[in-house]
């Protein structure tokens, strides 16, 4: 039977590439949209149809949702798939391909707009009894409601700047003496370095792992397809990932991943998901951080050890599909790295640095996978993400997986412009990385003091 | 009265200001002097300061806030 369906791709880059390879597997066609920037990239040139929706700049092309709605329209694509970044989680985009009459692969814009705010989510959580990060929820008055709160939560605890992010305007704080004297401190440099002088305080997890679960539903049947450890991480970007989280016992896992499910099943979720704990690894207890409505760039790694194509079930749900598996079906085998590869120079503090690519080569073997948009002769447009491609290596355990991937990565070359590889190289054959002694914190104390 | 050129060291998007709300970082008719920033350029989603290599007064700019550059291209001319 011939399958007259069709996507249309709404993202460029890698994952633009993979859901044109998942869309070809399945028989349906594929209508990729592009902008200035991206007319000769792998994913125009794999598709079936290509539509040009605007400039390079992103808040014109991909960003642009009437721009989009209306290649959709032209093209007679019957569903859209949002990839990651740029619109995926835009609930607004959601409803709008909703209200064309078109599919949209993911979620319902209500469970999107529900699950990407924070305070609802949080919300939402705690009412299925599943553990946030204990916290003041909100701005903290001054410094006797802290120190009422800091009685409630206990030591150590983090300040945080309400108007701070990614990493700036955080304090730890791990007795009351210690509370009494940096909060004002906290308050006036807040107000100094970013205009506001509003704090919260946190409980502070000296040694925590960033863990997630990897969810599907089809809005009757909600699956899940167990963990990912992707506690490497640099200015809160994921750098490295693994399946299985090797930390964790049994019965946390279970734990996290029937949390995972609740929540699904609250919202009734359709498509593929990914909810996203703290884990402390001392008490271990883990805590929700949030969830992501979308495919998450490091799916690969979850691909690996369940043999599941999550890209093609999404598909598959996405289309009004029910699933076919079941969850005492799954299981885990083996254990799967990724290694993001970006266009940064790690000896120039990690500065992005597009250009033409000049030579790639890496060992084709089994067990070593390379999603990626680059070919020989490529311009890699300086508009976008930095992320080029995904090294992911296969193999029965976690000793040979890091095995594997010191090899691969030896044998790796990518010429013309700076990458990430480098890092990578070195990574692997740091002990602390090999016998998996990480946490959060671990991937920026190294660089300052290692790299 | 020869002209001085500002150019781009960067690939990516050129903006005049530091956020969307801010005042222009100069002003057509500005003077500069050397370090002097005049710019950002967005490259991979990462921002860079573009500072001036030149000084002189009446600059004028030829990129628009938004535009994309390359390296090397001209981005204003002083005098």
């Amino acid at each position: 039977m011939t399958d007259s369906r069709s996507v249309l791709i709404a993202n460029r880059g890698e994952i633009a590439v993979r859901v044109n390879k998942a869309c070809r597997e399945l028989g349906i066609k594929t209508i990729q949209v592009y902008s200035d920037a991206d007319i000769d990239s792998l994913a125009v040139k794999m598709s079936d149809e290509a539509i040009r929706i605007g400039p390079a700049v992103s808040a014109k092309s991909y960003l642009n949702i009437d721009n989009i709605l209306a290649a959709a329209k032209s093209s007679g694509a019957d569903a859209i798939h949002p990839g990651y970044g740029f619109l995926a989680e835009n609930s607004e985009f959601a409803s709008a391909v909703e209200s064309s009459g078109i599919k949209f692969l993911g979620p319902s814009s209500q469970a999107i707009k529900l699950l990407g705010d924070k305070v609802s989510a949080r919300e939402l959580v705690s009412s299925l009894n599943v553990a946030t990060v204990p916290g003041s929820d909100g701005r903290v008055s001054d410094l006797s409601h802290a120190q009422v709160l800091a009685k409630d939560i206990g030591f150590p605890l983090m300040i945080k700047a309400s108007a701070g992010g990614g990493g700036r305007g955080i304090r730890p704080v791990y007795t009351g003496d210690d509370l009494s004297r940096y909060f004002p401190q906290a308050s006036a440099e807040a107000l100094a370095s970013f205009g506001d002088g509003g704090l919260y305080i946190e409980k502070y997890i000296a040694s925590a792992r960033h863990i997630e679960v990897q969810i599907l539903g089809d809005g009757e049947t909600y699956l899940h397809l167990f963990e990912r450890d992707c506690s490497l991480q640099r200015r809160r970007q994921k750098v490295w990932e693994e399946a299985p989280a090797t930390c964790l016992s049994d019965e946390t896992r279970k734990g996290m991943c029937d949390s995972a499910l609740k929540i699904c099943q609250a919202v009734r979720y359709r498509g593929a998901g990914t909810v996203e704990f703290l884990y402390d690894t001392n008490s271990e207890d883990y805590y929700f951080l949030e969830m992501n409505t979308r495919i998450q760039v490091e799916h690969p790694v979850t691909e690996m050890v369940t043999g599941i194509d999550i890209v093609k079930e999404m598909i598959c749900v996405g289309f009004g599909g029910k699933l076919s598996l079941k969850q005492n079906e799954l299981k885990m085998t083996g254990h799967a790295i990724e290694c993001r590869i970006n266009a940064e120079d790690p000896s120039k503090d990690f500065m992005p640095w597009p250009g033409t690519i000049s030579k790639i080569s890496f060992p084709e073997q089994s067990g070593v996978r390379f999603d990626s948009m680059l070919f020989e002769g490529y311009e890699v447009p300086p508009f976008y993400d930095s992320l080029l491609g995904k090294l992911i290596v296969y193999d029965q355990d976690r000793s040979r997986a890091i095995d594997k991937l010191k090899h691969v990565l030896d044998k790796f070359i990518i010429e013309g412009i700076p990458t990430t590889v480098r890092l990578h190289e070195k990574l692997v054959n740091d002990g602390d990385v090999i016998a998996g002694r990480v946490d959060i914190e671990f991937l920026e104390k190294w660089l300052l003091e290692q790299f | 009265m020869s002209k001085k050129q500002i150019m781009s060291p960067l690939p990516g998007t050129f903006y005049r200001k530091p956020s969307p709300d801010s005042e222009n970082f100069k002003n057509d008719g500005d003077s500069v002097e050397i370090d002097d920033v005049v710019g950002l350029a967005e490259v991979m989603k990462s921002f860079h300061e573009i500072k001036s290599t030149v000084s002189g007064g009446k600059i004028q700019f030829l990129i628009e806030d938004g535009d994309a550059i390359m390296p090397g291209q001209v981005i204003a001319e002083v005098e």
